[in-house]
C-alpha cells in the first residue's frame, strides 16, 4: 500500500473545495476505482471474510434451530412479547435509510460530494434490508405458512388484513428492498462495463464474460444516456418519499398501537430522524476503514467526512429533541399511564440503556460542533460506533420499556435475551459483512461515471476560458 | 453506394470539450443518424447532437397509476368484497388505511417500469454491437470519447466522411464492419 499525505488546507468559503483531490484525471480514477478490484486480494480481506462467514453459518445454524424448536428460545415472553427480533429489525432497516438518502435526496438537492460515498451506501442499504427482513420473516414462528401475509388464496379462505401496520411493513420493506438493489443495479451498469472493456483488455475472459453479463451491452451512446438520466431522476424522486414512508411505516408498527410509550404521534419523524442518524453512523462505521485500506483518499476527502459529520450533528440533534419532546407530551397529556411509562423509561429498571441511547445518540455527536473533530477520521470512527450502539438501544428502550410494566402491577416483568437471541443478533452482522466484503473485492465500490462526471474536465466548456460563464 | 456490410465510421476524441466540438460540427455538416459514446454523459451533447428528449417518463406514469389501481382494487375485494372483514371496528373498505399500501405499489410498479422502460427504450441487454469492433473503444468507458455516423445516414460516403472526421480532431478514425 502506498502512503498518501493528504493535506488539511483550510477551505477558501469563496470556492468550493474539490470533489476530487490531487492531479487526477479521467484516467487515473478509473485505475484507482478498477484497481481495488484488480490487484491481489489483501491477506486482510481473507481475515475478515472468514471471520464474517463463520458469524454468518452461525446465523443460519440458529435460525434453523428456532425453526425446528419454536420461539421459545427467545427471550420473548410475556409481558415482553417484542423483544430483540423487532429491536434488531428496526435497527437494520433505519441502517439502509443513510444509503438511500444519499443516492435519492442528495441527488435531487444536487448535491455532487454524493458522488464518491453513494454506490458502497446503497450497498450498505440492501445488504442492510437483507439483514433486517430476516428478523420479521423468521419471529412468525410457523415460517412454513408465512405466505399468508401476501394476497394469495390459503386454505383458510381468508385474506390478510390490510388495516394492520404490520401488512403495511410488509409491503413497505419489500417495495423497498427492490427500489434500492433496481437503483444500485442501474447505477452499476456503467460501471460494470468499464470493468468489462478493462477485463477484456487484459485478457481476463471469465471476468470479462461475467461483468459483460450485467453490464447488459452498455456501449455509453448518448441516446442511452439520455434515457438513463432519465430513469435516474425518476428512481431518485420514487425513492425520496419511499424512504421516508417505509420508516414512518416501521414506527406505525408501534404507534397504531394503543400502549403508552408507543402510541405517539411523534414517531414517524422521530423514527426518520432517527434511521437517518443510524445509517450515517455505519456509513462512517464502513467507509473510513475502506478509505484508508482502499487508498481511496483522494475521493473520499475529509470534506466529505466533514459532510457526513454535520448531518450526524443534526440527526443526532433531532433525536434528542424528539426524546425530550416524548416526556413534555405525556406530561402535557396529563394520563398518567403515559406519564408512568416515561419515567419508567429513564429511571425504572432499565435506566442504564437509558443512558447509554443518550450519551450515544445525543451527547457524543455534540463533539462535531468543533471542525477539528468533523475532520479527525478516528474520532469519527469512534464517533460512529457509538452511533451504532447508541441507536440499537433507542429500539431496546422503546420496545422494552413500554412492555414489561404492564398495566398490572401483578404482571410486570424483566426481560433478559437467551443466547440465542445474541448470537442470532451477532449472526446478522456475519450476513452483512459477508456481503459488503464481497462487494468491496468484486465490484465497483466508487461510482466511476459518476465522480468523473462532477470533475472539472467533465464539463464540455472545460479549458475554453469560459469557464467563468457557465458556473 | 454499396454500405451494406459497413456499420458506420468511428472517431475518437480526447476530451469532453473536444466531443462536444465535434458532435456540433457533425451535426452543422448535415449529418443526422450520429452518436456519442462518452464514459459519462456530458452535459450538453443531447443538444448539440439534436437528440429529443427521453419518452421514458410516460412510460413510468402508467405503470404508478396501474400500482394504485391494483393496489385499491386488492383491498376492497379482498377485505371489502369477497371476504367482509370487520376488524376492531373498522369499516370493511376505509380508505384511510389503505393508503400506505396504495403509495409502496404505486412506488414498486413505478420503479421497476423506470428501470426496465429505460433498458427497453435502449434496445439492451444486447450481446454484440458493431461499435465494439473498433480499435480503442475500450476506453469509451474510461477517458475517451467518441463519435459514431452510421453507414445509413444519407450524406454517408465513406472516403467523405472519413476525411471529415479527421478533419475536426477526430483519432483512430475506423470503418466498422456490420
Amino acid at each position: 500500500m502506498t502512503a498518501i499525505t493528504v493535506i488539511d488546507e483550510p477551505e477558501n468559503p469563496l470556492r468550493r473545495a474539490p470533489l476530487v483531490e490531487g492531479n487526477n484525471d479521467f484516467t487515473s480514477v478509473t485505475d484507482i476505482i478498477a484497481g481495488v478490484a484488480e490487484k491481489k486480494t489483501p491477506r486482510g480481506w481473507y481475515l475478515m471474510f472468514g471471520i464474517s462467514i463463520a458469524l454468518l453459518l452461525n446465523l443460519g445454524a440458529m435460525i434453523g434451530y428456532l425453526i425446528f424448536t419454536g420461539v421459545g428460545v427467545w427471550g420473548n415472553n410475556i409481558p415482553v412479547g417484542w423483544g430483540w427480533p423487532i429491536v434488531n429489525f428496526v435497527f437494520w432497516i433505519g441502517i439502509g435509510h443513510a444509503g438511500t438518502l444519499i443516492s435519492a435526496i442528495l441527488f435531487l438537492f444536487r448535491q455532487k460530494w454524493r458522488t464518491s460515498i453513494n454506490r458502497a451506501s446503497e450497498a450498505m442499504t440492501i445488504f442492510a434490508v437483507m439483514a433486517a427482513g430476516i428478523f420479521p420473516a423468521i419471529h412468525v414462528g410457523r415460517i412454513w405458512v408465512i405466505y399468508w401475509v401476501f394476497p394469495v388464496p390459503n386454505q383458510m379462505s381468508m385474506w390478510p388484513n390490510f388495516k394492520s401496520p404490520l401488512l403495511w411493513d410488509v409491503f413497505a420493506v419489500s417495495t423497498y428492498f427492490t427500489i434500492s438493489a433496481l437503483f444500485w443495479f442501474v447505477g452499476l451498469v456503467p460501471d460494470l462495463a468499464t470493468f468489462r472493456d478493462r477485463a477484456m483488455k487484459a485478457g481476463r475472459k471469465v471476468a470479462a464474460k461475467l461483468y459483460g453479463a450485467f453490464a447488459f451491452g452498455w456501449h455509453g451512446s448518448n441516446r442511452h444516456w439520455v434515457n438513463y438520466e432519465k430513469a435516474y431522476l425518476i428512481l431518485a424522486a420514487l425513492s425520496t418519499p419511499l424512504v421516508l414512508s417505509v420508516h414512518s411505516i416501521v414506527s406505525f408498527d408501534f404507534a397504531i398501537s394503543l400502549l403508552p410509550g408507543w402510541h405517539t404521534t411523534i414517531f414517524p419523524p422521530y423514527f426518520v430522524a432517527g434511521a437517518i442518524f443510524s445509517g450515517f453512523g455505519m456509513v462512517l462505521t464502513l467507509m473510513i476503514p475502506a478509505r484508508k485500506w482502499l487508498g481511496l483518499h483522494q475521493l473520499i476527502t475529509l470534506n466529505h467526512l466533514d459532510n457526513i459529520a454535520k448531518i450526524l450533528l443534526l440527526t443526532g440533534t433531532m433525536v434528542g429533541y424528539a426524546y425530550a419532546m416524548e416526556f413534555f407530551i405525556a406530561w402535557y397529556s396529563g394520563v398518567e399511564y403515559e406519564q408512568f411509562c416515561f419515567i419508567n423509561r429513564a429511571t425504572g429498571p432499565y435506566w442504564w440503556a437509558y443512558a447509554i441511547m443518550v450519551s450515544c445518540n445525543v451527547i457524543s455527536p455534540q463533539l462535531f460542533w468543533f471542525r477539528a473533530m468533523r475532520r479527525n477520521p478516528m474520532v469519527l470512527f469512534i464517533i460512529s460506533i457509538f452511533v451504532n450502539i447508541g441507536m440499537w438501544f433507542e429500539r431496546f428502550v422503546i420496545t422494552v420499556t413500554s412492555l414489561n410494566r404492564d398495566f398490572l402491577p401483578s404482571s410486570w416483568g424483566y426481560f433478559t435475551p437467551t443466547l440465542i437471541d445474541i448470537l442470532t443478533y451477532v449472526g446478522s452482522f456475519g450476513l452483512f459483512f459477508t456481503m459488503f466484503l464481497l462487494f468491496c473485492r468484486f465490484l465497483p465500490i466508487l461510482a466511476i461515471s459518476e465522480v468523473k462526471g462532477v470533475m472539472p474536465q467533465a464539463n464540455p466548456h472545460h479549458g475554453h476560458g469560459d469557464d467563468a460563464a457557465h458556473h | 453506394m454499396s454500405n451494406t456490410n459497413k456499420w458506420g465510421i468511428v472517431a475518437e476524441f480526447d476530451s469532453a470539450a473536444s466531443i462536444y466540438q465535434a458532435c456540433k460540427k457533425v451535426i452543422e455538416k448535415g449529418y443526422t443518424r450520429v452518436d456519442a459514446h462518452t464514459p459519462f454523459p456530458v452535459h450538453g451533447l443531447d443538444k448539440a447532437l439534436r437528440q429529443g428528449p427521453s419518452h421514458l417518463g410516460w412510460i413510468v406514469v402508467c405503470f404508478g397509476l396501474t400500482g394504485i389501481c391494483v393496489a385499491q382494487l386488492m383491498m376492497w375485494w379482498t377485505n371489502a368484497f369477497d371476504y367482509r372483514f370487520w376488524v376492531s371496528g373498522k369499516t370493511p373498505y376505509a380508505w384511510e388505511t389503505t393508503i400506505p399500501i396504495t403509495f409502496e405499489l404505486m412506488v414498486l410498479l413505478s420503479g421497476i417500469s423506470a428501470v426496465f422502460g429505460m433498458f427497453g427504450l435502449n434496445r439492451l441487454p444486447r450481446l454484440h454491437h458493431p461499435i465494439f469492433r473498433h480499435k480503442t473503444f475500450h476506453r469509451a468507458s474510461d477517458d475517451r470519447f467518441f463519435l459514431s455516423v452510421e453507414a445509413t445516414d444519407p450524406k454517408f460516403d465513406t472516403n467523405e466522411t472519413v476525411a471529415f472526421l479527421q478533419s475536426i480532431g477526430g483519432q483512430h478514425v475506423e470503418v466498422i464492419e456490420e
